[in-house]
């Protein structure tokens, strides 16, 4: 038999882990408290304190990059989703057809790749197009739309994909079988069955879009400097107090989206499984 | 019947995997579900072709071009490089093909030793990883259900915060008068700030720090399907700890690793944010050195050259990670 304390070195690689994954995020989050210009020196005299956070909102800069990437990660997201869903379905759902080998690794390199060589390639494909049919018009906001739904949609076809791998194909051979139509079959039954895996692909895709400084660098125009470019400038210098406040603002958010969606998601398994197991009762 | 002779290619390349398109009015035979998608629905192919077109364009032709311009010569105009193909006269094309770039990284030493220096990182960052993530997926494993989603989530979350951000915390770590240094001198454990900031450490701290949960979350996923009652049998026959876990449970863990390993190294290699950062100016990543020659230098060619190289280095252990992939979404099946 096994003991109950076995595990224990297993156990204390994961409370080291977290409080390694934890530590700086709550340092960060203590300091946007701090008074002193310093950051890292508390001013327990003046501390704590909400300045940062005031300056923060006073910040044109900052709150102009910030909407302008709301904005693209939105478009993004919404966009990754559409194409994402597309070729996720496909990937797991159409069978063998000639090509297929190709579009499932070009959905999974953008995965791995790097970001400058992802950077580096599209913005090339846009002087080349500029060059070739006159559009895009210099970067902007869309070329780097553009970018982030390309990579963003590898991962909404991942967890698509992975979704729909693990659902059982027969309610949908049922439904064609008793004639619908296949854009009716999606929108009746596959679409409800992955709505979880889409929203899901949607928030990641806001966030990596809404995190990306590499291949916006890239594909950015003089007029599109998102939030993560400002924050990179800003931070090559050294640490600077209002960064940490929007840190702390970001964390909370982030911490209460993904509370929230855990708790939904559960919620909605669980409805799942008691319509399942009524349905199985009532076929009895 | 006369046989209508074929048409013009373009027509055919259609008509190649549908039939001749007014067929499309005729042939929609049985409902079934891949059958109808795959040979007789006109939506299935535009389902298939509106993702497709759009990688095609965005994904694979950008390569092309980079690896087009990365044989053209560096030119003050823009775009600044030379085009490789030029009409010399009525009906001659003159190829420029220009292999200096190449020869360029392969001659200077700066290039070499970046990419040997990415290599070296980014490896002892992904052991890094694999060392404090594996006991963490193994607990989470073994631990009840409802605990585990709770550690997931907690695994999860800092990931989806920003990245960017999530390094920067790092700095206010790090630096000599940063959190870590102040709070061993006030403990009176070093009389000097010990120097973080810039060296490598910073930049493995930063990398393992950042990518752990790429980690963690392909070991958790073949973990928590592992047969724990092979461990159970292995005690009986009188195995100790350390063998069983040697003899059953690495070996079964094989695809985790891997995954997770591809999962960190790849991207590493490349990494520019977390070296810029957090790491020194004497000794440049790939991806540091890519991004100066485009933005600072303004070579595209040389720029394009890198990314090429640093493709063709990836390329086996990217394929590698793409088999893996795909096994395990059929497995989910």
């Amino acid at each position: 038999m096994m003991k109950k304390g076995r595990h224990w070195f297993s156990k204390t690689g994961l409370w080291f882990g977290l409080a390694f994954l934890y530590v700086p995020i709550i340092s960060m989050i203590v300091f946007s408290f701090n008074n002193s210009r310093l950051v890292t020196v508390w001013d327990a005299a003046n501390s704590p304190t909400l300045k940062w956070y005031g300056e923060l909102l006073r910040n044109e800069q900052i709150l102009g990059a910030a909407w302008l990437s709301i904005r693209i990660a939105a478009m993004t997201a919404s966009g990754a989703v559409i194409l994402g869903t597309l070729a996720g379905l496909v990937l797991a759902r159409f069978g063998p057809f000639r090509g297929r080998a190709l579009l499932s690794g070009m959905t999974t390199a953008p995965l791995v790749m790097p970001e400058v060589i992802t950077g580096l390639s599209m913005l090339l494909l846009f002087v080349a197009l500029e060059q070739l049919i006159g559009w895009p018009e210099g970067r902007d906001i869309t070329t780097i739309t553009i970018a982030h739904i390309t990579f963003a949609m590898a991962y909404v076809t991942i967890v698509v994909q992975s979704r729909l791998a693990g659902f059982d194909q027969s309610l949908e051979e049922a439904a064609l079988d008793l004639g619908a139509r296949p854009a009716k079959v999606f929108f009746r039954i596959t679409l409800p069955l992955i709505v979880p895996a889409i929203m899901s692909g949607w928030l990641l895709a806001f966030t990596l879009s809404w995190d990306d400084v590499v291949i916006s660098q890239f594909v950015a125009g003089p007029g599109s400097t998102t939030l993560p470019m400002v924050i990179f400038s800003k931070v090559r210098l050294g640490v600077s107090p209002d960064v940490n406040a929007l840190a702390s603002i970001m964390v909370l958010i982030v911490a209460i989206g993904v509370v929230a969606s855990a708790i939904w998601m559960r919620r909605q398994e669980r409805r799942r499984d008691r319509e399942m197991q009524m349905a199985a009762a009532a076929n009895k | 019947m006369p046989r209508v002779p074929l048409p013009s290619p373009p027509h055919r390349l259609l008509a190649g995997r549908l039939g001749p398109w007014w067929q499309l009015f005729f042939r929609y035979g049985p409902p079934r579900w891949t059958l109808y998608m795959r040979h007789n629905w006109a939506g299935g192919r535009l389902v298939i072709a509106v993702p497709y077109l759009w990688l095609l364009l965005f994904f694979l032709i950008p390569f092309i071009i980079v690896f087009k311009i990365s044989f053209s010569e560096v030119r003050l105009a823009m775009p600044p490089y030379a085009p490789l193909l030029q009409w010399a006269s009525e009906k001659v094309v003159d190829v420029h093909l220009n292999l200096g770039n190449y020869l360029f990284l392969l001659t200077d030493d700066l290039y070499i030793s970046a990419y040997l220096y990415s290599v070296k990182v980014a490896a002892i960052s992904t052991l890094f990883c694999l060392l404090i993530a594996y006991p963490m997926a193994y607990a989470m494993a073994r631990s009840s259900p409802a605990t585990r989603n709770l550690y997931l989530m907690l695994i999860i979350l800092p990931f989806w915060t920003s990245f960017l951000l999530r390094v920067y915390a790092w700095i206010g770590l790090l630096k000599n008068n940063g959190v870590i240094n102040n709070t061993l001198m006030a403990l009176g454990v070093i009389d000097e700030p010990i120097t973080m900031m810039q060296t490598d450490f910073a930049v493995f701290i930063g990398i393992v720090y950042s990518y752990l949960p790429f980690m963690i979350l392909p070991l958790y996923s073949n973990l928590e399907k592992h047969d724990f009652t092979l461990l159970e049998a292995a005690a009986d026959l009188g195995a100790g700890p350390i063998r069983s876990f040697l003899r059953i449970t690495l070996p079964l863990s094989m695809p985790g690793i891997v995954a997770g390993s591809l999962l960190v190294f790849i991207p590493a290699v490349g990494e520019y944010v977390i070296p810029s950062l957090l790491g020194s100016t004497d000794q440049l990543m790939i991806g540091r050195v890519l991004s100066d020659e485009f933005f600072a230098n303004r070579d595209w060619p040389v720029a394009s050259a890198v990314a090429i190289a640093m493709l063709v280095l990836l390329m086996i252990p990217i394929m590698v990670f793409q088999r893996f992939q795909a096994r395990e979404l059929a497995g989910a099946k």
